[in-house]
């Protein structure tokens, strides 16, 4: 089945019923090549591109839950590649490439929308590191502007310019980042995968590997022993969980980050506003939300669940940065438990057990990088060698001291 | 969540900043090399149930705990001054 404007129309006029679920419900087979630990969007990205990119066939991707219930479906669906550091921006640069084609490439409207990020800047050496990001950014050949406090102003009249603590002062533009309807992503990959014969069998759980003489043999899973060639793992939040089992210890903690909605509202917001100094992010989703939300709590957790005082504090830095925020009503608020990685940079690297592969440490960003997580962790699956983007996201480099830490605050998830 | 402070009572957590798992009060010795330190530093257990981890009482008085979470539920089953931990003194 293809969507199409036409299709859209013919199914209008007789009745709808010519629409088909978007992928199979097979039963797990025996023994694939292949099998992906985790149906969020990073594992349907790499089943896709394993088999559309690099001619992979005898995929499974195994899902404990449903396709959808993970972080693809709790984040805030800001897209966009301004990073600093040589070992991430032509990453993420990557991925915002790979975001403009996907919807043709998957044959399917995940509602990329690129409407622009803004980073607010309140000081003179905030505006010179803005200034140096977007000069790092052009030079991988992403798109940057550096606005003056009227560039702003003329976006977004509406923020309160003069607050006597962070008074804003220009901020960094990215227009070519923007929002993507996150669970559409999710079907759109699964939906593509499956069409290339990629097995997606939700409501069976990884509960231990089997694994024999260093190498991988297979899963065992909640619906009985799966053979495996090769087991990639990318389930995210439940990385330390998962690869626990496997017997390894990971760079890596897991935190809880909230996000908040309000009720629906005419336009006001032009795209994605960033205030990093109140610890606050907005954007407005295409039914009127506000969406909105800000630091993680800050201690472990594997509750998909945070506590009030995170809440209070990005109300605050809601209402310093645009006092109109006070007349919404917020509509739902939930968590999503983060892999939060030792340098805030993510790992798509193989472990020392051969045939097993490790993709996680996303942090709060893992989103934006769908696209590229999918491509780069099939390349290095199926080659064996990591892509040209993501070759320094291994898993010794913090041994090796070569992290990859863009907000230089050393190895404390929680500040990342 | 309400920490049980040992000396002052039950404590908001916001009272408080989060360092991480109470293992890092365990520093290897300075001569056991890089491979040891780079394992302390960057490695984490992480687990998904009972934590052992250390809490500072920032705007309080200033004493480390370890406070035992559950990191499931968020429920807190108990709390300790580090220093007694540290020195294997009870309470
Ligand atoms: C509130 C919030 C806001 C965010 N905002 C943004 C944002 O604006 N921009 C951005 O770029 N990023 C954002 N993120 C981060 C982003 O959502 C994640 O980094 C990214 O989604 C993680 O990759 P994933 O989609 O594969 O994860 P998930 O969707 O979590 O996929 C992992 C899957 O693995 C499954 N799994 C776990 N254990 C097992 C097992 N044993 N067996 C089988 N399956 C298992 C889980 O059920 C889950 O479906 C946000 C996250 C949250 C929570």
């Amino acid at each position: 089945m293809r969507f199409s404007g036409f299709k859209v129309v013919k199914e209008a006029l007789t009745g709808h019923r010519g629409w088909k679920p978007l992928w199979r419900d097979p039963e797990p087979q025996g023994h694939y090549d292949i099998v992906i630990v985790g149906g969020g969007g990073h594992g349907l990205a790499t089943a896709y591109h394993l088999a559309a990119t690099f001619g992979q066939a005898r995929i499974a991707v195994l899902e404990k839950g449903w396709l959808g219930g993970g972080n693809i479906g709790r984040n805030t669906t800001i897209i966009r590649s301004n990073y600093m550091l040589p070992d991430n921006e032509p990453f993420y640069e990557f991925s915002m490439k790979l975001w403009e084609s996907m919807e043709q490439d998957l044959n399917f409207n995940a509602m990329v929308s690129q409407r622009g990020i803004l980073n607010l800047c309140h000081t003179d050496a905030q505006r010179d590191a803005f200034r140096r990001r977007g000069n790092a950014m052009l030079l991988a050949g992403a798109d940057a502007e550096l606005l003056d406090q009227d560039g702003v102003r003329a976006m977004a009249p509406f923020l309160n310019f003069d607050n006597a603590r962070f008074p804003i002062k220009g901020g960094l533009l990215q227009r070519r980042a923007g929002t993507a309807r996150h669970d559409g992503v999710a079907w759109g990959y699964a939906r593509a995968a499956d069409q290339r014969g990629v097995d997606i069998i939700q409501n069976c759980e990884v509960t231990g590997f089997r694994i024999e003489n260093g190498a991988v043999k297979g899963v065992e899973t909640s619906r009985g022993f799966i053979g495996a060639g090769k087991v990639g793992v990318a389930v995210a939040g439940s990385s330390g969980r998962v690869m626990q089992m496997a017997g390894m210890r990971l760079p890596i903690e897991s935190h809880v980050l909230q996000a908040f909605v309000s009720e629906g509202l005419k336009p006001v917001i032009p795209g994605v506003i960033t205030f990093g100094a109140g610890h606050f992010y907005v954007s407005q989703s295409d039914k009127g939300g506000l969406v909105f939300g800000g630091d993680i709590d800050g201690y472990n957790s594997y509750a998909q669940r945070g506590n009030l005082p995170v809440v209070e504090d990005v109300a605050e830095g809601g209402m310093a940065l645009m006092p109109m925020l006070g007349r919404a009503r917020l509509l739902r608020m939930w968590g999503g438990v983060m892999d939060m990685s030792m340098d805030g940079s993510p790992i798509i690297d193989r472990t020392d057990i051969d045939g097993l592969f490790f993709n996680g440490g996303w942090c709060y960003g893992g989103f934006k990088a769908t696209p590229a997580s999918g491509y780069c962790f099939a390349h290095l699956l199926a080659t064996g060698r990591p892509h040209e983007t993501a070759a320094a996201y291994r898993l010794d480099r913090f041994a090796r001291g070569h992290v990859i830490d863009e907000k230089g605050v050393g190895a404390q998830p929680n500040l990342h | 969540m309400l920490i049980p402070h040992p000396l002052l009572g039950p404590r908001d957590a916001q009272e408080f900043t989060y360092l991480g798992d109470a293992a890092l009060m365990q520093r290897p010795d300075p001569q056991a090399g890089e491979a040891a330190f780079a394992d302390y530093v960057f490695q984490r257990d992480n687990p998904a149930g009972v934590h052992r981890e250390l809490w500072y009482h920032e705007y309080g008085d200033r004493s480390w705990l370890v406070v035992t979470r559950d990191t499931t539920t968020h429920e807190i089953l108990g709390a300790k001054l580090a220093r007694n931990v540290k020195m294997g003194l009870p309470e």
